[in-house]
């Protein structure tokens, strides 16, 4: 098996890796570059905590090649935060207690982000068929789709 | 294990001609990475299309729209032009995976991973879709309905690939439906599904009508018998009526862990109504 | 320590407060660490080999290719976990079920494992290890496994709570019974009799994080192991047992834990990590697939349940019995049992009568799964509750009031209740506005009530004052939604204090005294108490320092609002020293101030929940969409309301998972057919509506606060709420969980041919 060598940037820094052609980019985020936050819950794409942004879509990154990443925009929850600065998303989730066991929370956090980049006043259904390809088993979801709708105000200002 | 990025399709296919062993076309990987991790595949070689630039473009031409192999379902939601001509079509695209998925998937993975229950599929088919398929003789175009022929298997020689859907420039007073059933609301595969396409004379009868089922046969089914009961209506009841039973009688269903036997012949009838009901609206009629 | 764990009221400051958790900021940044986010230094990769067979003898296992592939550095079966279990036969189940000895008894039951350099040449491994297996019949259906025709699981089980020892083995391992009075005279008396058949298939926790952990053990025979788990101490004393070590060289960490349910009560693949390293003289990380998840972890019984109720003109229930089937997977277990005590827990009942028998099947081992056993007994106790409410001629609500267990009734399970919750739900649910609001065609309402005992147990806390006066709380109970936020409030209630002096953490199992596990809702009511005796502790420590500080006898030194005063008017001019101030000393009166605590956290107060629901349902494809949803639950006080409110939505949520869509399909050939989330279809977001909640408090007269676990009761109702609604939406009275749409469709036309012929 040939390794790869993959040019990329992440959360806006230039990084370099070699990795195998099927592995994916969850397994270079989390075993080679040591970005644990996106997690895998299925490996199949059916839960979203793997959640990323690759050239702003988001994907499972479970079912994105290491190898794909060449010369694309990666975003991770690692990055979302501007230094001590939660986003408002973040502080959101915190205030609504959006989260229980926060294993699904990364992937809702990535998730809502692009969804309100794309529809910034969403109503409730957009919200919840938005965040379908996030699982969370703990909450029921009524506090995430609160926490996004007052994220969402926050951020239109 | 070999991974590559070929820029052209010439050098995809001789990639694919000169593979020694098994090789995957790589363009969403939203049911190849599937594979590859459930150990089901694993592939020698794998060739990502996505850096061929023509094949991840949507042309709107004279004759209507080609649809490159490596457009992600999400673009084709957000192309206008596409999206007014062939709801039914977009619709049943957007249908497929998550928001995550969307971003990654193609209408042609869908169509070549040759699952009897592919969204897209059905609405392809009762479009009358074509496939246009680039192999190591050169071009040849074909119809939808032709690529799949048993579940997870295609009529693709060896060195093809499928490099294009084309969709004809819509005529006056047309429309299609695609309408699937699933138990939740998102994420899950469609237990029995249906695709409509008709076109409407001036006076809001039915002129031409393709029908199409999903998960109800081994592939997805064009269903001929549908197509008459609707040419000639204005959608009454009586005509849904029969359109239901048709349709019911035209399955080929299994029992398996997504439903029953009687469940999808019940429900392709109910959906292939609703299905009609929606492309007759969207055809201006009523 | 003559710690007095009665109520007490009082007024409070910070319990019942909403501040932000402290575990928050490192989880919604992605740096909370979880199972599988922990690596060592050489650490190898564990994977697991699993039978595709539901029911074979393994005669031979050839791991030699195996061995031989570079990169392997060590391949086990079950040679490599001797049986050390000394005649426990419940720790011999549970070794049997890390690795198959002799048979393998489900599809995914673990048989051997490697640990490789990496994942690729572990994969490769698992493929060059030849197994010969004698397949044998299989059974994986609850009622077929009764039949004494069915295939023999294991030839060792013969029914016990019966009258005489059975002659012949079967798959019945158990029958246990509950109850009280006599339900022929019972019957006899009453002028409506109700008698139902049920089912309900087999589901799945359904956490989002995959069984992870690292073990690592040294040459010493000292060992270590991080770990998501509900309870790292109970793991610890599994896996020493297991492998035959003496618990404290075992240092057990838990990790963050991406939800659990119960599922993570169980040691599945830990003893094997352990007995991985140990043979490659390496760290091990061994991390479950989700597939593995399903087929080898966790799921909760399958059941046929069959209740018959009878009730006078005027509704009140005369007699009520219930026959309970089980499924427990291939092992022993006291599923039905459980189920058996909870059925009728929420009425007052003068004679009843429940029995119980725990099934042997060929599917994975039952795991406990939130207030294990109470939903489906409630789904098939509460669905002929509201029929025959109806056939009596009272509404739904007024008739479970009429019967409504209260103080000093004596449950159908034996003990004789305090004060109780039930009877406030029910008149809560009675005045709730959802109750009348109008619904419209092919919808329907529903609601149902819920009972779950919730434990107490073993607890350790140790919280320790910092020179600075700011608080660290360790404790033993792993948070699994919230409890250090909750814990956090209690310490800070106690001492007088701002939450934020509060840190808490979960210690592992080599610095703080054992402590049970995270479950039976012990969480927050368990680790509260010991937090509440702990903190009095450390306030009678800071007394002392004060009145030494003052030179005065410590008698006259009380605690208030954080501070130490002087009581007695000859102290007049002394100050109030603070917390801090007091802490800030300690180095020159005696040294670090701490209070400790070890306790049996008795007197967990029952619980009682009432849910209502709306469903609306398509008649054409039996598709249902849940429209509006409330839970009415006592908790007696919510220490973290949002918290609370999370517990009652989220045990909602998967309690409508289960109602509508979430079963576990197996085929023929006794292999799970649907294992992934695919198929395997929990409620996503778009598949629920807000989920309402109205939090009641009856104080828990055995607690300080008055607190009453808050974590399972939620799951109770939810079947059969779902199932009145669903039913009174359709016209027809739906007896088979989940109620997914081809069983809707199907009773449907059953219901319409009826009434056409």
């Amino acid at each position: 098996m040939a390794g790869v060598a993959v040019s990329t940037t992440i959360n806006g820094d230039h990084v370099e890796y070699l990795c195998q052609p099927d592995e994916t980019l969850l397994e270079v985020l989390r075993d080679r570059l040591g970005l644990t936050g996106a997690k895998e819950g299925c490996g199949t794409g059916d839960c979203g905590a793997c959640s990323v942004i690759v050239d702003d879509r988001l994907v499972c990154s479970c079912l994105v090649l290491g190898a794909e990443a060449e010369g694309r925009q990666v975003e991770t929850i690692e990055g979302m935060a501007h230094g001590e600065k939660l986003h408002p998303l973040q502080q959101k989730f915190l205030e609504h207690a959006a989260l229980q066991c926060g294993i699904c929370t990364p992937g809702f956090l990535i998730a809502a982000k692009d969804l309100l980049a794309k529809n910034p006043d969403p109503t409730e259904e957009e919200i919840r068929f938005g965040l379908a390809g996030n699982l969370c088993r703990c909450t029921g979801y009524d506090k995430i789709v609160r926490a996004v709708q007052d994220a969402a105000g926050v951020m239109r200002g | 294990m070999r991974y590559i990025r070929p820029l052209t399709i010439e050098d995809a296919v001789g990639q694919l001609v000169g593979a020694s062993g098994t090789a995957a076309i790589l363009a969403g990987g939203s049911d190849l990475l599937v594979r590859m991790k459930g150990g089901f595949v694993e592939p020698d070689l794998i060739i990502d299309i996505k850096a061929i630039d023509a094949l991840s473009e949507i042309r709107e031409t004279a004759e209507g729209f080609s649809i490159g192999a490596a457009v992600p379902c999400a673009v084709l939601g957000e192309n206008k032009a596409l999206r007014q001509a062939w709801p039914g079509v977009v619709e049943a695209a957007k249908l497929i995976g998550s928001k995550q998925v969307q971003g990654r998937c193609t209408i042609v993975g869908n169509l070549c991973n040759a699952s009897p229950a592919a969204d897209s599929v059905p609405a392809m088919v009762a479009a009358g879709a074509k496939a246009v398929v680039a192999g190591p003789s050169g071009k040849r175009t074909i119809a939808v309905e032709s690529v799949p022929t048993a579940p997870g298997r295609t009529s693709l020689a060896k060195g093809e690939i499928i490099e294009a859907i084309l969709l004809d420039k819509r005529e006056p007073r047309a429309g299609d439906a695609y309408l699937r059933f699933i138990p939740r609301t998102e994420m899950d595969i469609a237990v029995v599904s249906a695709g409509v396409n008709l076109t409407l004379d001036e006076a809001g009868v039915v002129k031409t009508a393709r029908v199409a089922l999903g998960a109800a046969a081994p592939t997805v089914l064009l269903v001929e018998e549908a197509a008459e009961v609707l040419v000639g209506s204005r959608l009454d009841e009586a005509t849904l009526e029969r359109l239901a039973k048709v349709c019911a009688g035209a399955c080929r269903p299994i029992d398996d862990k997504r439903g029953t036997i009687e469940f999808r012949r019940k429900v392709a009838g109910v959906l292939a109504g609703r299905a009609a009901t929606t492309a007759y609206e969207r055809a201006g009629g009523k | 320590m003559n710690f007095d764990p009665r109520l007490t009221n009082r007024d409070f400051t910070s319990v019942g407060t909403r501040p932000i958790r402290p575990d928050g900021i490192d989880k919604v940044t992605g740096r909370a660490r979880y199972g599988a986010d922990f690596n060592m230094a050489g650490q190898l990769v564990g994977r697991v080999l699993r039978s595709p067979h539901a029911h074979a003898v393994i005669r031979k296992i050839d791991t030699s290719k195996a061995e031989a592939l570079p990169g392997v550095k060590a391949v086990i079966t079950a040679a490599d976990l001797p049986d050390l279990t000394n005649g426990d036969s419940a720790l011999y189940d549970i070794l049997d079920n890390c690795m198959a000895r002799k048979k393998a008894l489900y599809d995914g039951h673990a048989v051997a494992a490697v640990a490789a350099i990496d994942a690729r040449t572990a994969r490769q491994a698992l493929k060059l290890i030849e197994i010969d297996y004698e397949v044998l019949p299989h059974v994986t259906d609850v009622d077929e496994a009764f039949k004494h025709t069915a295939p023999l699981i294991n030839e060792a089980i013969f029914t016990e709570g019966l009258e005489e020892k059975p002659v012949k083995p079967s798959n019945v391992h158990k029958r246990t019974q509950y109850g009280h009075g006599d339900i022929h005279k019972g019957f006899a008396e009453a002028d409506f009799v109700i008698e139902r058949s049920f089912r309900t298939e087999q589901t799945h926790q359904g956490y989002i994080e995959p069984h992870a952990c690292v073990a690592s053990v040294s040459a010493d025979g000292t060992a270590e192991l991080w770990v998501c788990t509900q309870g790292h101490f109970v793991y610890r004393q599994h896996c020493a047992q297991l492998l035959g070590m003496e618990a404290s060289k075992l240092r057990v960490t838990s990790s963050e834990i991406g939800g659990g349910f119960g599922g993570k009560t169980h040691v599945w693949a830990e003893p094997v990590a352990l007995a991985l390293s140990r043979k490659a003289g390496r760290p091990v990380k061994l991390v479950m697939t989700r597939d593995e998840v399903f087929r080898a972890s966790g799921p909760t019984s399958a059941t046929s349940i069959d209740v018959r109720i009878g009730a006078k003109k005027d509704g009140t229930i005369t007699a009520a019995e219930a026959t309970l089937r089980y499924s427990c997977g291939p092992y022993a277990g006291m599923w039905a049992e459980v189920g058996a005590m909870t059925a009728f827990a929420c009425y007052k009942l003068d004679n009843v009568r429940t029995v119980g028998f725990e099934v042997l099947v060929n599917r994975p081992k039952t795991a406990a799964y939130r207030a294990p056993s109470a939903p489906m007994a409630a789904f098939a106790v509460e669905s002929t509750i509201d029929e025959l409410a109806g056939k009596v001629g009272m509404d739904a609500v007024d008739f479970r009031i009429k019967n409504a267990a209260q103080e000093g009734t004596r449950a159908s399970y034996g003990p004789v209740y305090g004060p109780i919750g039930i009877g406030p739900t029910l008149e809560a649910v009675k005045n709730h506005p959802h109750m009348k609001a109008p619904l419209k065609q092919n919808q329907g309402r529903g609601m149902a009530c819920g009972f779950w005992f919730n434990f107490g147990g073993q607890t350790c806390v140790d919280l320790n004052i910092g020179m600075d006066g700011s608080i660290s709380l360790a404790v033993g109970t792993v948070d699994v939604g919230g409890s250090r936020a909750s814990l956090s409030l209690v310490a800070a209630e106690e001492l007088g204090i701002d939450y934020s002096q509060v840190k808490a953490i979960v210690a592992d199992t080599s610095s703080l005294g054992y402590n049970d596990m995270t479950d039976g809702s012990r969480g927050t009511f368990s680790s509260s108490m010991a937090t509440i005796s702990a903190a009095r502790n450390a306030i009678r420590i800071l007394r002392e320092r004060a009145a030494q500080m003052w030179d005065i006898p410590v008698d006259d030194v009380v605690w208030e609002k954080g501070h130490a005063l002087a009581r007695g008017e000859k102290y007049g001019n002394l100050s109030p020293l603070s917390l801090k101030e007091i802490a800030a000393q300690s180095g020159t009166t005696g040294g670090p101030i701490a209070g400790h605590s070890e306790l049996v956290a008795d007197g967990a107060g029952v619980s009682f929940a009432t849910h209502i629901c709306d469903i609306e349902v398509d008649p054409e494809t039996g598709s249902t969409r849940v429209l509006r949803y409330t839970v009415v639950q006592d908790a007696g006080k919510a220490v973290h309301p949002t918290y609370v409110e999370g517990q009652y939505q989220g045990g909602a949520a998967q309690g409508i998972g289960w109602a509508l869509n979430e079963e576990y399909i197996y085929g023929k050939d006794g292999r799970l057919q649907n294992a992934g989330f695919l198929d395997y279809r929990i409620p996503v977001c778009s598949d629920l509506p807000m989920i309402d909640t109205q939090i009641l408090e009856i104080p828990n007269p055995n607690h300080p606060y008055g607190v009453r676990g808050v974590g399972e009761t939620s799951i109770v109702p939810p079947l059969a709420a779902i199932a009145n609604a669903v039913s009174n939406a359709v016209g027809v009275r739906m007896t088979h969980i989940p109620m997914s749409p081809p069983r809707i469709l199907a009773a449907l036309e059953a219901s319409a041919s009826a009434h056409d012929a």
